[in-house]
């Protein structure tokens, strides 16, 4: 395996009013191989958008290193960095936000590969095959925002993001707005091509069901920093983050027999505020087995078994 | 037993739509039912039916709620029942607060709406009610903006709110759809704890069938505006009998089996089947036969268990 997207010690702060700093990513380390998926869970604030649109350079970070094939990313200008945008695509959450409501598919279409640097005669070529690939009839190029279901208009998003032949693609809560039945066809989708293409991919979602569903390693960030990686065959039935069990225990099952015998592990205070950062380990403040050595010192992220890295004094 | 709220033949018809259509449910005091389905089958509209809160709908139909009909009131009567006698939450609490009052001013005034209390008392009121949505500090919240809290605080303020003149039945749409995981397991506990506690009757109104398997007592899947199966919870999850019950049950991604293949979907989407006649789930339905172009009417099938479908039991 060969790695093909690399961070090293990524940051991302905002300077606020009053002398504040959020740090939306503090020190962030991941590598994606070829043909792997990744998934990234967490809570609104933890920073797993802004790590996503760091990874295909939407944002730029304030700290670290972004690699791509090898090559450092974030200084890439002219040719290379057109080559890169074509690698390197991205699917959002809301698919009523990311088109265009006054253009058709086929506008979309077209004006996305001719910006990313296709010719109008390549343009016109690949669409039939992009639409294919998501599913969708022909006739849909003709269509508009509105005249496509929830589920159509995100097969219309994927369609523009694997339309350029990308390498890597992030994929940021791409089933969030979606409905239960649909969902499950675009979990499918999403699977089927990654397998197809050999894409390497980032799958951002806050469902840890659906990332169980997508991809073999799983990353959990809090607070701007990724606290446990593994297979996720590791991480859902070993966990080693206190923060990893909580966010298990809290996911609801649809089994009401299974939903009254578990346990939930009940986090203690509020979501934290990224911009005041707790001495030590940033999850002491919530946590139940937090000691003196975390209020003191923040732990980084390590192997405590092959494969399965936390960043935790007191990981089981 | 006298059930508190009676729902029958519910028809919300907005001319190009019927959004209900047809739906009887009952529901006894202290008793969550669970009200799931995708979006568009018009289980939000239900509720804002009951609160009587559509505008430009045709609805038909009764719903006694304590033995009064809440379709029948006219805008005073239900006034003076919304707080005290029914009370909604809503998806969004970013919303459903206004951004530029004080939270406890909002909930004092909710509550002197409908109660003859000092502006001191109602304050008092609105602390104890802070303490009881476990909202830390809530001295100091209560003078907090919207804007200052999380999201999952300012839904623990809206359901302060909704419970604040301890209201008989309370209609909750989506309370954590908006919400992370985490926080969401505190407020469906705390949901729970409070109907519990006085007795409040609650329909949860979700798509999420994890939410209403671990907190409903009832659940009623809807599509394309009709009920399709109702029952105990337990009956429900154990035996589902509507084929679009099954559906939906199993393309939920479990998080610890079958990764390895592709989930089962539902084909087509609701948007396509909305006008058909008879049963409405027939076009996306694998067993769907002649019969199927006749409504099929709910009927028992268990011990606490009706469903609309033909062939169930069959299948």
């Amino acid at each position: 395996m060969t790695v093909l997207v690399e961070v090293i010690g990524l940051s991302r702060h905002y300077r606020l009013g009053g002398g504040r700093l959020l740090r939306a990513l503090d020190g962030v380390d991941l590598a994606v191989d070829t043909g792997e998926t990744v998934g990234l869970v967490g809570e609104s604030g933890s920073g797993k958008s802004t790590l996503g649109r760091t990874l295909v350079g939407l944002q730029a970070p304030t700290h670290g290193v972004v690699r791509f094939a090898g090559a450092d990313a974030l200084g890439a200008k002219g040719a290379a960095l057109r080559t890169l945008r074509r690698q390197r695509q991205i699917v959002f959450q809301d698919p009523s936000g990311a088109l265009n409501p006054r253009m058709t598919l086929h506008a979309t279409l077209i004006e996305h590969l001719t910006v990313q640097g296709f010719t109008r005669q390549q343009a016109l070529a690949r669409i039939p095959e992009v639409l294919t690939q998501v599913e969708l009839p022909l006739e849909y190029a003709r269509r508009y925002l509105h005249e496509m279901s929830g589920g159509q208009r995100q097969r219309a998003v994927i369609a523009r993001a694997i339309s350029t032949d990308p390498d890597f693609l992030v994929a940021d809560e791409p089933v969030s707005a979606l409905d239960v039945s649909t969902r499950a066809q675009i979990i499918n989708l999403l699977r089927n091509l990654q397998r197809a293409r050999g894409l390497s991919m980032l799958f951002i979602s806050h469902d840890l069901s659906v990332v169980a569903h997508t991809c073999r390693r799983v990353a959990v960030m809090y607070l701007g920093r990724i606290v446990e990686i593994a297979a996720r065959e590791l991480l859902f039935a070993r966990p080693l983050h206190p923060y990893t069990h909580a966010l298990l225990s809290a996911v609801p099952v649809p089994d009401p027999v299974r939903e009254r015998t578990r346990q939930r592990i009940m986090l203690p205070g509020e979501p934290p505020d990224p911009t005041v950062k707790p001495t030590g380990c940033r999850f002491h403040p919530r946590c139940a087995r937090a000691t003196e050595l975390c209020r003191v010192k923040d732990p980084t992220l390590a192997a405590h078994l092959p494969g399965h890295q936390a960043a935790c004094h007191h990981p089981g | 037993m006298i059930p508190l709220l009676d729902v029958r033949n519910l028809i919300v018809d907005f001319g190009h739509t019927r959004a209900v259509d047809d739906v009887s449910c009952t529901l006894n005091a202290g008793e969550v039912l669970g009200l799931v389905g995708e979006s568009g089958c018009g289980k939000s509209t239900m509720a804002l039916a009951l609160m009587q809160l559509l505008v430009g709908a045709r609805v038909s139909g009764t719903a006694e709620l304590d033995g009064d009909d809440l379709l029948a009131l006219d805008e005073r009567q239900m006034r003076r029942l919304r707080g005290p006698r029914i009370a909604m939450v809503f998806q969004d609490p970013g919303t459903a607060l206004h951004p530029m009052i004080r939270v406890g001013d909002q909930v004092t005034e909710a509550i002197r709406a409908h109660e003859r209390l000092s502006r001191a008392a109602a304050h008092d009121r609105a602390l104890d009610l802070f303490r009881k949505v476990g909202i830390s500090a809530p001295e100091q919240r209560l003078r907090a903006y919207p804007h200052e809290l999380s999201g999952g605080m300012c839904q623990r303020v809206v359901i302060a709110s909704a419970i604040a003149c301890r209201p008989k039945l309370l209609l909750a749409d989506e309370p954590t759809t908006a919400l992370d995981v985490t926080v969401q397991a505190q407020i469906l506990e705390l949901l729970r704890t409070v109907s519990r506690e006085s007795g409040t009757a609650m329909v949860l109104i979700t798509h999420d069938l994890g939410v209403v398997a671990g907190h409903a007592d009832w659940v009623a899947v809807m599509y394309a505006g009709r009920i399709v199966e109702r029952g105990a919870t337990d009956t429900l999850f154990g035996a589902p009998a509507h084929p679009y019950t099954r559906g939906l049950l199993s393309s939920v991604p479990a998080l610890d089996v079958g990764w390895e293949d592709d989930l089962p979907t539902i084909p087509g989407n609701l948007g396509s089947t909305a006008q058909v006649e008879g049963c409405r789930f027939a076009p996306r339905c694998p067993h769907a036969t002649e019969v199927c172009r006749a409504v099929p009417p709910l009927r028992p099938i268990g011990e606490d268990h009706v469903v609309a479908c033909w062939k169930a039991g069959k299948i």
